[in-house]
């Protein structure tokens, strides 16, 4: 029973107790740079939760293989493949997308998150819970892109994926959309995570 | 002048931290003292720079001319990460407080996006080499500058009242935030 529990705990803990973005602010730079719009906020979670769902199950399997000298840059090289993989497909399937986020999908194999779920995590755990734990980190880090996205195109651009939603007359905050709209909506949802904590541990 | 251009673009007009989101994870980790923040900003500076040149020579010199661009993002990372490795045995040997006061964010540096985003930016606008390396060095710059000005104002803040909940990352996001507005009024130099 104690082994199901934690388990369990392993996938529910990125969702919110330890979620990398709020709790551990893990992996920001794409966070604030693609979430213009829910599309691209979404695009960038799935993407990156791809990223971190291979290389956990891979280097977990390797884990006893990879030198303890070597094994920053034996992750990178790992992810940095995926990441070229996830990158090729975007572009041959969805090519709106990937001109969208740019440069923000191969900056995915330098997200901190990715790397820091490895270290931490997969090079010392078995498969099975190394990817419990990827799929937990990468909801976690996808609910909070979405979040923060569609509070971004709804003030920014009164729209949800493209759908008008705000009522006619309702001129749209640009700032939202622009730089400090980012930093500012990150920061306010930062402050809410913490207090929402504060209120559940009383 | 083009290569002024790109200089004061890369550094003020499109500043890497507070308009491109490239580099957050030092912005928001070594900002707390302005001391620490400087020699940040000179370490990643310097393996901009490099790594400007490098990646031009290794994109240009060998992965176009054998057809192994789907190698550049491996290419490009490892070529860092060694960069990096480089600069973090130079500065234990020159200067152990310095080293210390760095701590975990000097190997980090090959994870901190704005460089592996350098370069491919740098490739992405097909730059020649002169550019390259200038846009390396403006980038730098323009990352010391919004890290020390980011330093400088959490300084201060030891002494305000912050409300709790908002307390570490929270205010720092959100004066990050006015600090991108004030750069916005750079849009118009260029």
């Amino acid at each position: 029973m104690a082994k199901k529990v934690s388990l369990l705990e392993d996938f529910t803990k990125g969702i919110w107790k330890e979620n990398p973005i709020l709790i551990a602010l893990l992996g920001l730079c794409p966070t604030l740079a693609v979430t213009i719009s829910v599309e691209n906020g979404l695009a960038m979670g799935l993407a990156a939760s791809f990223v971190l769902i291979c290389s956990s199950t891979l280097i977990s399997l390797l884990r006893n293989l990879i030198p303890k000298q070597v094994r920053i840059a034996s992750f990178i090289v790992i992810i940095a493949t995926f990441v070229t993989i996830a990158d090729r497909y975007l572009a041959a399937f969805y090519p709106e997308i990937s001109k969208n986020l740019g440069p923000f999908i191969p900056l995915i194999i330098v997200n901190c998150m990715i790397l820091g779920r490895q270290e931490a995590f997969a090079s010392k755990n078995g498969v099975g819970r190394s990817i419990l734990d990827a799929l937990g980190m990468g909801l976690g880090f996808t609910l909070v892109l979405l979040i923060l996205s569609a509070i971004r195109e709804l003030l920014g651009s009164g729209t949800i994926l493209g759908y008008q939603i705000m009522w006619d007359s309702f001129s749209p905050w640009m700032v939202m959309i622009l730089p400090p709209g980012a930093f500012l909506t990150l920061g306010l949802m930062i402050g809410a995570s913490n207090w929402i904590n504060d209120r559940r541990a009383r | 002048m083009e290569l002024l251009v790109i200089f004061i673009s890369a550094a003020i007009v499109n500043n890497f931290v507070l308009s491109q989101f490239l580099g957050i994870c030092p912005f928001v980790g070594v900002s707390k003292r302005v001391d620490s923040a400087v020699s940040m900003g000179m370490a990643v500076t310097f393996v901009m720079t490099i790594t400007a040149v490098v990646t031009w020579l290794i994109y240009h010199l060998l992965l176009v001319p054998y057809n192994l661009e789907i190698l550049q993002y491996v290419s490009f990372i490892l070529v860092i990460a060694s960069l990096v490795q480089l600069v973090e045995m130079f500065i234990r040997k020159v200067s152990k407080p310095l080293y210390d006061a760095l701590g975990i964010f000097l190997p980090l540096i090959t994870t901190n996006c704005a460089i592996l985003g350098l370069a491919l930016i740098a490739v992405l606008r097909e730059y020649s080499f002169m550019e390259s390396l200038i846009y390396g060095i403006g980038a730098g710059a323009g990352f010391t500058l919004a890290l020390v000005i980011m330093a400088g104002i959490r300084e201060e803040l030891e002494l305000a009242d912050v409300p709790k909940h908002f307390q570490g990352a929270g205010i720092t996001m959100i004066i990050a935030g006015s600090l991108a507005l004030a750069f916005m009024g750079f849009a118009g130099l260029i």
